[in-house]
């Protein structure tokens, strides 16, 4: 595996800075995200932590160009990342830059393709000519996210859960992007299998130098993957700092309570109960979902 | 005396590998919780529903179920009705489904009364807004007038409860109630079933995958792998000490959220689907303790071991150190 | 039958060239109706051949013959064969409806494609021109065709063709808006194809079964529009046989008592009707139950 990984010149891997984003509604305007900024440098990896509606996911989706930003700007490696794509160089280029591992992996692979086609027509896209040459370079990603031969020649509906989502990170990998961007990549799988697909992520970031963004709202699978978390509430960044530290003395009370809602045993939720009614509402607060 | 007990439930259905549900034991005594965990195809649902005399159609059925000494398992429509009214209730993991986004949620709410009750327009939206004050909403007549989309998950979750606490029921049984939820709303809603069972000294069945959820939340589990249960004990010991290897397994499957970090040991494979079936232990494929010549006999029963109950076929062998300790290091596939 | 599923199960790499055939059948009712359908092709490809006699010419010595071996269907009041007519006629009254289904799908698919894709305004003005046109019975677009271009089978099918776009296309513009939002679309996105790539290649075969089954439907209304456009004088013109000049030339038949000549073709049309929509619904009831 050969992710371009340019030497370290302190350039980071993704600069994001200010970033925006609305939506119209009935009844007025909702913000989701509201002056995000962060940066990660090459080979890091870093969380997005918060709740639904917070805006992690529309944020996923503006490093994708799936949404465009109201406002801001997204840097890859410097360059920034072109709002409008026009032709199939910047297409590929943009691809290139991040790519995406979804929530639900039956959803996100094409039923009617077996994966090795899937995976073949990624590499096809992505310029390489000989048959035989992305033949190797199938059997080679799917040695890395453990898959074999039989799988390469199933259709999503033959493959459990977990060997689905294992093909969709192979999908994203076959083309080489800078950044990983996973949207609550494990949180649809059975329990058993989520550490096997945890394993898998921190084997790839360490093999392949790959950046990755983490889109989760648990904060002990972050710990796990991720050097640093940014936790928001209702689009705002209510804390960003490297996961052990906030894990250990949150700052923000919105942290406090997301680290003691996760349950254990001797755990409150009465108390939790009470500590969310208390929490202060973020400043300005926009959110999408309605307050309880 | 049991609010809920299941005896020896067998449930199979024609073209199926394996049965659905394989001798099940559980019993829920009021004002008591507890959890029922397992993974996709572990039967977890099937037996929440056979509490309620739901079967799969076409399913044989063997063993009994009773709720309060009413035998659920050929029981006729009558005494059916009268549990489903009367005696137990069950919610579910997405509120959103389970109602009708067209409708106001107070229709929803005195839907029932009124129809079958008999009861007034006022006496039922009385009644509607005396449950919504109970789930902990804070303005009960805005809410009955509310429509489910101006509603979160998580309120619309409390509405789900009330309709559930309508016919004053004394078992609760919540399938997955707080997956679809934020963590934070989650122990709101933990918070408020907690109230709820002291308050009415409910007797609750927690069924869902979050073993962590269970452990923090119940005072016994009972842990269901491809159709079996395979381990239960008190809350506090099941954490402490797994003795299935499978048990172990769950709790070492999430990252710990303090403390230093190792590899995860995951349980290889993938869950038993119900087009599987297996001669012996239906965990030994996935199992690292699994030995050749016994695991492959016919399936352990559920034996007394320590201070709970264990189906294991090396369970004397395994200490509950010895599963703590292996765990973090062994290799995974 | 279920022997022969066995056996291919248990033998995967011989392929069973009629496995496709045999998944389209279903009960006796649906195979009755596809063999009726696949009889009248064969008679529409053949019917040169088939035809005892040449039907566009008639001896007004042979008025109104019985049945029997020299006309098997006796002959109407010009003394055409009645037999060789039918046979003749499949031709235009089945290759008819088929152009105006095949037109009709196509446009259909590429207009509600592209609405769907670009969504916003000009999804909103194709809307409203698909509203315009569903405002215009089929019947009267095609005469209003015959006035402008003349009598004959192009003005009315090209007529019919505009008339029956729309259904198709609000169809696909319908599925495809939904499909779209699914992560496989958006995973398709992120590789970097083009979106004429997306729609065409990634969305279209995913909704391709439901399309198809609702232009089998419209085969059959296709088909008794414009035999009403014959029967009415408008379309194919005598000599050239069709089933609904036949009729049509049939009327005085029928009022001196001798029907024949103007049932045949009546009943050959409810026949081929009939078992489209029941091709079609079966189709239909299919893709529900592959979704399911």
């Amino acid at each position: 595996m050969t992710t371009d990984v340019t030497p370290h010149d302190g350039t980071p891997l993704i600069e994001v800075s200010g970033l925006r984003k609305t939506y119209r509604t009935g009844t007025g305007e909702v913000v989701a995200v509201e002056d995000l900024s962060f940066s990660l440098p090459v080979g890091g990896a870093l969380g997005l932590v918060g709740e639904s509606g917070s805006g992690k996911t529309t944020t996923a989706r503006m490093l994708l160009g799936l949404e465009r930003p109201d406002a801001g700007r997204i840097m890859v490696r410097g360059t920034p990342l072109a709002e409008t794509v026009r032709g199939r160089a910047a297409r590929l280029a943009r691809a290139k830059a991040v790519q995406m591992v979804f929530q639900d992996p039956y959803l996100s692979l094409d039923g009617r393709l077996s994966i090795g086609a899937t995976l073949d027509g990624v590499l096809r896209l992505h310029g390489v000519r000989d048959p035989a040459a992305r033949s190797a370079r199938i059997g080679e990603l799917l040695a890395q996210v453990g898959l074999g031969p039989r799988e390469a020649a199933t259709r999503p509906r033959g493959l459990s859960g977990g060997q689905r989502q294992r093909a969709a990170i192979a999908r994203a990998l076959a083309v080489e992007p800078a950044l990983l961007v996973l949207d609550e990549a494990v949180s649809a799988l059975d329990v058993s299998v989520q550490a096997q697909v945890l394993n898998l992520l921190a084997d790839i970031r360490r093999d392949t130098g790959i950046g990755l963004i983490f889109v989760s709202h648990d904060l002990a699978v972050v710990r796990y993957l991720c050097d640093e978390a940014l936790v928001l509430h209702r689009g705002r960044t209510v804390e960003h700092r490297p996961v052990g530290d906030l894990l250990t003395a949150p700052a923000d009370p919105y942290t406090r309570l997301l680290l003691a809602s996760i349950p254990r045993p001797g755990w409150d939720p009465e108390h939790i109960a009470r500590q969310r009614r208390e929490l202060p509402a973020p400043a300005a607060a926009g959110g999408v979902v309605p307050s309880e | 005396m049991a609010l809920l007990d299941i005896d020896a439930l067998s449930v199979t259905l024609p073209g199926m590998a394996r049965p659905i549900l394989d001798r099940i034991e559980l019993t829920v005594a009021a004002g008591e919780t507890v959890a029922l965990v397992g993974e996709s195809g572990s039967g977890k649902s099937v037996t929440a529903r056979a509490a309620l005399g739901l079967f799969p159609a076409g399913a044989d059925l063997a063993g009994r179920v009773r709720v309060e000494d009413i035998d659920l398992v050929g029981a006729d429509a009558a005494r059916l009705r009268e549990v489903r009214t009367g005696i137990a209730a069950m919610i579910f993991q997405d509120p959103r489904a389970g109602i009708s986004p067209v409708r106001r949620i107070g229709d929803f709410l005195t839907e029932a009364l009124r129809l079958v009750g008999g009861w007034s327009r006022a006496r039922a939206d009385a009644r509607a807004a005396e449950l919504l004050a109970a789930v902990g909403l804070p303005d009960p007549e805005r809410h009955l007038r509310q429509f489910p989309h101006e509603m979160s998950g998580g309120m619309l979750q409390r509405v789900m409860i009330a309709a559930a606490l309508c016919g004053e029921p004394r078992l609760l049984l919540c399938d997955e109630p707080t997956t679809a939820l934020d963590v934070a709303t989650q122990a709101e809603i933990l918070a408020l079933l907690g109230r709820l069972r002291r308050e009415r000294d409910l007797g609750l069945l927690l069924i869902t995958h979050d073993i962590e959820l269970a452990a923090a939340s119940c005072d016994r589990i009972y842990v269901m792998y491809a159709g079996r249960i395979v381990e239960t004990a008190t809350a506090d010991e099941l954490f402490a000490r797994p003795r299935h290897p499978y048990t172990a397994g769950l709790l070492g499957s999430s990252p710990p959220q303090e403390g230093p970090l190792t590899r995860l040991a995951p349980i290889p494979g993938a869950p038993m689907s119900l087009l599987e079936s297996a001669t012996g232990c239906a965990f030994a494929p996935r199992c690292r303790f699994a030995e050749p010549g016994r695991c492959d006999q016919a399936p352990p029963v559920l034996e007394p071991h320590g201070a709970g109950r264990v189906a294991c076929h090396r369970a004397d062998e395994l200490e509950p150190p010895v599963l703590a300790h292996l765990a973090p290091d062994s290799e995974d596939r | 039958m279920s022997a022969v599923t066995l056996d291919s199960a248990a033998a995967p790499p011989r392929r069973d060239p009629l496995r496709r055939l045999r998944r389209l059948g279903g009960s006796w009712l649906v195979n009755t109706c596809l063999v009726i359908l696949a009889v009248f092709l064969v008679v529409a490809l053949a019917a040169p051949w088939l035809a005892p006699q040449d039907p566009r010419f008639g001896a007004l010595s042979e008025t109104f013959a019985d049945p029997g071996a020299a006309h098997w269907l006796g002959t109407d009041q010009g003394g055409h064969d009645t037999f060789s007519a039918l046979i003749e006629g499949t031709r235009t009254s089945l290759f008819g409806p088929l152009a105006v289904v095949v037109f009709a799908t196509v446009a259909g698919i590429a207009v509600g494609l592209f609405s769907a894709w670009r969504g916003g305004w000009v999804d909103a003005a194709i809307g409203r021109v698909l509203d315009i046109l569903f405002a215009f019975p089929a019947l009267l677009l095609a005469i209003l065709a015959v006035a402008l271009f003349g009598k004959g089978l192009t003005a009315p099918v090209l007529a019919m063709a505009v008339a029956y776009l729309p259904y198709t296309a609000r169809l696909v513009r319908g599925l495809a808006a939904a499909e779209k939002s699914r992560p496989y679309i958006a995973a398709y996105r992120v590789q970097g194809h083009s979106p004429v790539f997306v729609s065409v290649r990634g969305l279209l075969p995913n909704i391709t079964p439901t399309v198809l089954a609702q232009a089998t439907v419209n085969f059959g209304y296709a088909l008794l529009d414009l035999a009403a456009l014959s029967f009415l004088g408008l379309g194919v013109q005598p000599p050239t046989p069709d089933w609904g000049s036949m009729i049509n030339q049939g009327q005085s038949a029928v009022l001196q008592e001798r029907p024949l000549s103007a049932i045949v073709p009546a009943l050959a049309i409810v026949l081929v009707v009939v078992a489209f929509n029941v091709v079609g619904e079966h189709l239909a009831d299919r893709v529900a139950g592959r979704d399911a």
